[in-house]
């Protein structure tokens, strides 16, 4: 598989069919390994990450998961498609800016990723739409123990998976999960949310990861600890977690309808108008646009389908895939006409809201 | 104030006051307004107390200690963040130690095991010790202890044969 063919493959999560979950957009699971006796990626000397991208690409492109897959080095990588593999989760932002000495290997349908010599040399990394941390576990799980055949990690008995920063050790799992939470964030209700879960020994994140805002109402919540736990309870009690904040979400919800329906409508009317008629959006807008009609689509406003469309346009209107769209390079204020554009045809025929039906699929 | 607390990044006087409750665990740190700003203290999400008291607890002059295996120091872990090689677990203990207990639920790993990597390595280890006693037993003209080893290494030989490789 080329780059080009994977870019225009849609993943798991751009493809209309699959996307039927409301409140968890998607889950995520990723394990660091390193190999024992070598240096860390980011101490080691540039013959050594060489030659430590060679052993880890080969052992990873020959397991049954990553048949027909891709695997390239960043360096072979454009800036243009660096940002869609970034947009779409398959490589972090740390890695698209690695120099020498990095790669990654994606899977055919792009469930796996191993991202090689990013923190870690090994990054494995598996991504499922919707609520799916046990499911996510066992493939991950299938896909290290195969690596294991062949690599040897860097391993204590007492410390569990050597990683290179001490945050990771143990498991080196870092389980997570996409979280659609519009009702907490109109609410006000975030930054309560966001202490509990700390509370709890977990973390809340915006949409890219580390330091990335929440644009659209997405936060990815996810483990804390990866030490003094086994992996299946971690992700019991990240299950916990997360489906106490579906809940809270739900209940959020219900509170803004029954207190102020008019204020909330209006929200989703306004959204509607401005993605069927705007003529400059800019990513971040277009996001918290998006996230109202989804809300919009949970609130039985539009019709249940239409969620897999947002879900798709969430990634679409991301400034990298915007790009390849049109097929060329653009200014951020040509982008903004661009993304309108694109929405605009998108939506004109959407069918319009119906506000009658509102409160019976609240899912 | 007659003893001002200091910042625990640099020595200039503590302003910052942070408190966090993690996992049912008091963390405190005391910063001045800099180291404050610098670390993003006043953004809830993107910050982790545990990151910052691990890098605040390492001392860059606590007695010259090194990595062996790839000469990794105190000081380059204050920078970096980040470790150089996994034996850097050991030859750091006695400073990571006490910061795991607050970094993390548990301080031994409880997870999932390289089993097979484990195993394989054992195999090795052994065929190593029995390698080295076949070549003393035989430099001791002990060729009775000999012959035992050799039939030895053949059993493990078959052994790590017999893993699938691939």
């Amino acid at each position: 598989m080329t780059i080009g063919s994977l870019i225009d493959t849609p993943s798991e999560l751009t493809d209309a069919t699959s996307s039927k979950s409301a409140i968890v957009l998607m889950t995520r699971i990723r394990l660091a390994r390193n190999l024992a006796g070598q240096p860390f990626p980011g101490w080691a000397k540039a013959a050594q990450r060489e030659k430590i991208l060679e052993t880890c690409r080969t052992a990873v492109a020959a397991t049954g998961a990553m048949k027909k897959g891709l695997a390239i080095g960043v360096a072979e990588l454009g800036e243009l498609e660096r940002k869609i593999l970034v947009e779409r989760h398959l490589i972090s932002r740390e890695l698209s800016g690695s120099k020498q000495g990095s790669g990654v290997v994606i899977s055919k349908d792009q469930a796996f990723s191993v991202m090689i010599n990013e923190e870690d040399h090994l990054r494995i990394q598996m991504l499922r739409s919707g609520f799916q941390l046990k499911k996510a576990w066992q493939q991950i799980n299938d896909l290290d123990s195969t690596l294991e055949e062949t690599l040897d990690f860097a391993f204590s008995p007492e410390l569990g998976y050597l990683t290179a920063c001490p945050t990771n050790l143990g498991t080196g799992m870092r389980a997570s999960a996409m979280m659609h939470l519009p009702a907490l964030v109109i609410a006000s209700q975030m930054e309560k949310v966001v202490r509990a879960v700390n509370q709890l020994g977990m973390v809340v994140r915006g949409l890219f990861g580390e330091g990335s805002d929440a644009s659209g109402s997405i936060f990815q919540i996810s483990n804390q600890t990866t030490l003094g736990e086994s992996e299946e309870e971690i992700l019991k009690r990240l299950a916990g977690v997360l489906q106490s904040i579906i809940e809270h979400e739900l209940n959020a919800r219900a509170r803004l309808l029954e207190a102020d329906a008019p204020k909330l409508f209006d929200k989703i009317g306004r959204a509607y108008g401005i993605l069927q008629n705007g003529h400059v959006l800019s990513s971040n807008e277009a996001m918290n646009l998006l996230s109202l009609i989804r809300l919009g689509v949970d609130l039985s406003v539009f019709s249940d389908e239409k969620r897999a469309i947002i879900d798709r346009l969430f990634i679409e209107a991301q400034p990298g895939h915007l790009q390849h769209a049109q097929k060329g390079e653009f200014e951020a204020g040509q982008r903004d006409l661009l993304r309108a554009e694109r929405l605009r045809s998108e939506f004109a025929n959407f069918a319009r809201p119906d506000f009658t039906l509102s409160g019976r699929g609240n899912n | 104030m007659a003893n001002p607390l200091k910042c625990d990044l640099c020595s200039k006087p503590a302003t910052v006051h942070l408190t966090q409750i993690l996992d049912n665990k008091v963390h405190k740190v005391d910063l001045c307004e800099e180291c404050a700003q610098e670390k993003g203290v006043t953004d809830p999400s993107g910050f982790s107390l545990a990151d910052l008291l691990l890098k605040a607890s390492l001392n860059p002059e606590a007695g010259g200690v090194r990595c062996e295996q790839c000469g990794f120091t105190p000081a380059d872990f204050k920078k970096q963040g980040r470790f150089g090689c996994p034996a850097c677990y050991g030859a750091f203990k006695g400073i990571l130690d006490p910061m795991l207990d607050s970094m993390h639920k548990g301080t031994t790993h409880a997870g999932k095991v390289p089993a097979r990597a484990l195993e394989r390595k054992n195999l090795y280890d052994r065929l190593t010790k029995l390698e080295f006693d076949l070549s003393e037993a035989i430099k001791a003209e002990r060729y009775e202890e000999a012959a035992r080893c050799r039939d030895e290494i053949n059993q493990v030989r078959q052994a790590v044969d017999q893993k699938p490789s691939r």
